[in-house]
């Protein structure tokens, strides 16, 4: 395990940095599309909330807060080791650090499954009251008009957030076994840089979600 | 410009029989190979999709008499496959044809040997980008098929969301087809920014990857919006969940904003590119230096900025605030400077030029006359007042077929016959060529221009039936069809015979200065043999005579 296997640039490219820094120019433009798709998202929230103040204060009471925080910092420790994994490869000379590359990899993504699985029985407890979008909607305990709209807009920010986790987790899976085989080291470390970015990504947008959703 | 390779060496193996066979077609990661493919691809698109207009058109021919059992005599479809038909019209022209034709099949091809690279920077995203897109073309015909749809291309909430039939299936169609636009522009963007060789500066970049760089900013940050627009849609039909309902709370007008912000940007999308063949058409084929680069290179920039403020000027009748509709108004006005830039270069550049009068040329002289008029009658629907008049009615489908067809399609099939010896290695035959940009001229306009006269008179867009004063323009407009339909036919027949039979060209028959003309025609598969060191500008020609054509 403490070996590397050297990495081979693309035919087409001149060398190993032209290649490295156009495929962080990619990843940071596919951040921007991943960002102006969760903007349609926050656009409908803004509208129907301005449409429905009062009924959206009252549903937004109905989250769980300890939930939601005991989620966040779950997300913002995960980015931080993610980080540390990104600093140990780019610090990876003959393969000695490449134990600790799938160490941090592996309590990150065991971050994210913690997530999933609060998340889990977040969800699990909306079913079983009946806090659920448009028809499913049967929960009593809310007045003003069309509180399923609040969970309308909550299912869809947080699935979709939600889904970006699983992805994630398949990504840095994909890297770690990479990272136990030795591919990453000081001269090549662009797939651990870029999952890295995606996940901060995932952070980062949770980091909106959650004080809009369950803090205002 | 700065290379003689070709020179040097006798006529080597092309990208076209490098490798042999289906699968080395299928699983290519050479963007000379995904560009002919997309081309293959746009073509039969834009086949069907002139098959749906033939017959929209022959439906209109004249107006159906209803009787009092309220069945339509003397009419060729019924009104539901009349509304179906023309959706899909709609919905293939803009999502399969006009999105992906310039950048995915010409911008694939001529990017890389632009600016002197071997490829674009993530081949495979590149292959990718292809597959996703026949997925979402199966995805869309499948929904045709499965009943078809007839909600307009819009999709508009509340009908969309109500009236049965796979809809779901076409919006997901359209959001797949969205990623494989995302990927090409992304694609692009990089490759301009990091793979350039060496000396290419920005200032040296032919203006028709201006357009393309322009184009894919638009493409990476306006799509993701569609892509969630349409997720919502689909909810709202699968879940019923309101955010566009107003009996559940939600806001109908919304899905129009949300629509908009990625539709109105998308027909930059669509004309960007077309403008940018100009700039190569006009040079190329007058022997003459481009008049005012940097201006024209930076209306591109500017265009694709503007194109993101100016969506609420479709929804001036769709009860958004007046004061919100003068500011989008005003806005669009704005659209209209970087666009008269562009047109007043071509035409000072053409000033003076040995103008050769060849196919390209013609289509370049037809998208000038062409796009300014769908440009300036644009001008009346930015205009709240006459826009109150004007809008739902054929004014606005004439203004956006002379824009999208007399624009991009026009600019598309001037590309076609620019860059076909480059691609293929043989020229048409330029006699029919001529004909058929002549007769396409000539069609477009009998067809679109009475619909202007139609629509300011008040015939409403997209209906089955009309009363009988618009019975004589309808049936100019019909003909002209078949005059457009005539042309296509011819020049189907003249490309096909000069794949096998045409004339074989050497690398640079137009005597062009860019530098895919300094590889071999069609190019080896590897673009150049060493990479090029650009000393010149892409259109430096000769200042007095310049050399003769072939």
């Amino acid at each position: 395990m403490s070996s590397i296997v050297k990495h081979h640039v693309a035919h087409h490219f001149y060398d190993g940095h032209q290649e490295s820094s156009s495929a962080k120019l990619g990843m940071w433009l596919f951040l921007v599309t991943e960002v102006l798709l969760f903007s349609g998202l926050f656009v409908a929230y803004t509208v129907i909330k301005t449409l429905n103040p009062e009924m959206w204060a009252e549903a937004s009471k109905t989250l769980d807060v300890t939930l939601g925080t005991v989620n966040t910092i779950v997300l913002i420790t995960s980015s931080f080791t993610v980080a540390l994994a990104v600093r140990a490869a780019q610090t990876n000379k003959n393969g000695e650090k490449n134990k600790q590359i799938v160490g941090l990899l592996v309590f990150t993504i065991a971050c994210a499954a913690a997530f999933m699985v609060v998340k889990y029985f977040e969800y699990s407890h909306k079913f079983h009251v009946g806090t659920l979008p448009g028809p499913f909607y049967s929960y009593e305990g809310l007045e003003g008009a069309n509180p399923h709209l609040f969970y309308g807009v909550y299912f869809l920010m947080t699935g979709l957030h939600g889904i970006h986790v699983l992805i994630g987790m398949g990504v840095l899976t994909w890297i770690t076994i990479r990272a136990a085989k030795g591919h990453f080291y000081e001269d090549y470390y662009t797939p651990v840089e870029l999952g890295g970015l995606y996940w901060h990504l995932v952070d980062l947008i949770w980091i909106y979600l959650f004080p809009l959703l369950y803090l205002v | 410009m700065a290379t003689t390779e070709t020179l040097d060496h006798a006529q080597e193996v092309s990208y076209l029989g490098a490798k042999k066979g289906i699968m080395s077609w299928l699983v290519t990661i050479d963007h000379k190979r995904i560009g002919v493919m997309y081309l293959a691809s746009v073509l039969a698109t834009f086949t069907l999709g002139g098959i749906l207009a033939l017959l929209v058109r022959a439906e209109l021919w004249a107006p159906n008499i209803t009787t009092e059992a309220g069945e339509a005599v003397g009419a060729l479809f019924s009104a539901d496959v009349y509304n179906r038909l023309f959706t899909l019209h709609g919905l293939v022209m803009v999502f399969l044809f006009i999105i992906p034709s310039v950048p995915a099949a010409f911008g694939n091809f001529v990017l890389p040997l632009m600016i002197g690279a071997k490829d674009v920077a993530f081949p495979r995203l590149n292959l990718a980008s292809y597959y996703v897109y026949v997925i979402g073309t199966v995805m869309a015909l499948y929904a045709t098929i499965a009943g078809g749809v007839d909600t307009g291309w819009t999709f508009y909430t509340p009908y969309s969301a109500s009236v049965s039939g796979p809809v779901v299936m076409m919006v997901m169609a359209a959001f797949v087809l969205g990623f494989s636009s995302i990927f090409t522009g992304l694609n692009f963007i990089v490759t301009i920014h990091k793979m350039r060789a060496p000396g290419m500066t920005w200032q040296r970049l032919p203006l028709f990857l201006w357009a393309i760089y322009a184009t894919s900013i638009i493409q990476v940050m306006a799509t993701p919006v569609l892509g969630i627009t349409l997720c919502l849609l689909a909810m709202e039909r699968a879940m019923g969940v309101g955010i566009f309902d107003p009996a559940l709370g939600g806001d109908p007008v919304l899905f129009q904003h949300f629509f908009w912000f990625y539709s109105h940007p998308a027909v930059y999308i669509m004309i960007l590119p077309g403008m940018g063949i100009m700039s190569e058409l006009v040079t190329v084929h007058a022997r003459k230096t481009i008049f005012g680069y940097r201006a024209i290179a930076l209306s591109s920039i500017a265009i694709a900025v503007i194109s993101f403020l100016v969506w609420g000027h479709h929804m001036f009748v769709s009860g958004q605030s007046v004061y919100a509709g003068m500011i989008f108004s005003f806005l669009t006005f704005l659209v209209a400077i970087p666009s008269a830039i562009k047109v007043l270069n071509w035409v000072a550049t053409l000033y003076g030029g040995s103008i050769q009068l060849n196919a390209p040329m013609l289509w370049a002289m037809s998208f000038l006359i062409l796009f300014t008029i769908g440009g300036l009658t644009g001008i009346f629907l930015g205009t709240l007042a006459t826009d109150v008049h004007l809008h739902d009615t054929y004014f606005v489908v004439a203004h956006f077929h002379y824009v999208m067809v007399g624009g991009t399609v026009v600019a598309f099939f001037g590309a076609l016959h620019h860059w076909w010896p480059k691609m293929f290695g043989r020229m048409y035959n330029e006699f029919w060529a001529n004909i058929s940009a002549v007769l396409f001229f000539i069609g477009f306009n009998v067809t679109f221009f009475p619909q202007f006269i139609m629509g300011s008179q008040g015939m409403p867009r997209r209906y089955y039936n009309y009363v009988e004063e618009f019975e004589v323009f309808h049936k100019i407009s019909t003909s002209g069809t078949w005059l457009i339909g005539l042309s296509f036919i011819i020049m189907a027949v003249y490309l096909i015979q000069s794949l096998r039979k045409g004339e074989k060209v050497s690398a640079n028959p137009w005597g062009a200065r860019s530098l895919e003309w300094a590889t071999q025609s069609p190019p080896i598969e590897h673009n150049f043999h060493e990479i090029p060191t650009v000393t010149e500008g892409p259109y430096d020609f000769p200042k007095a005579g310049g050399k003769k054509a072939h």
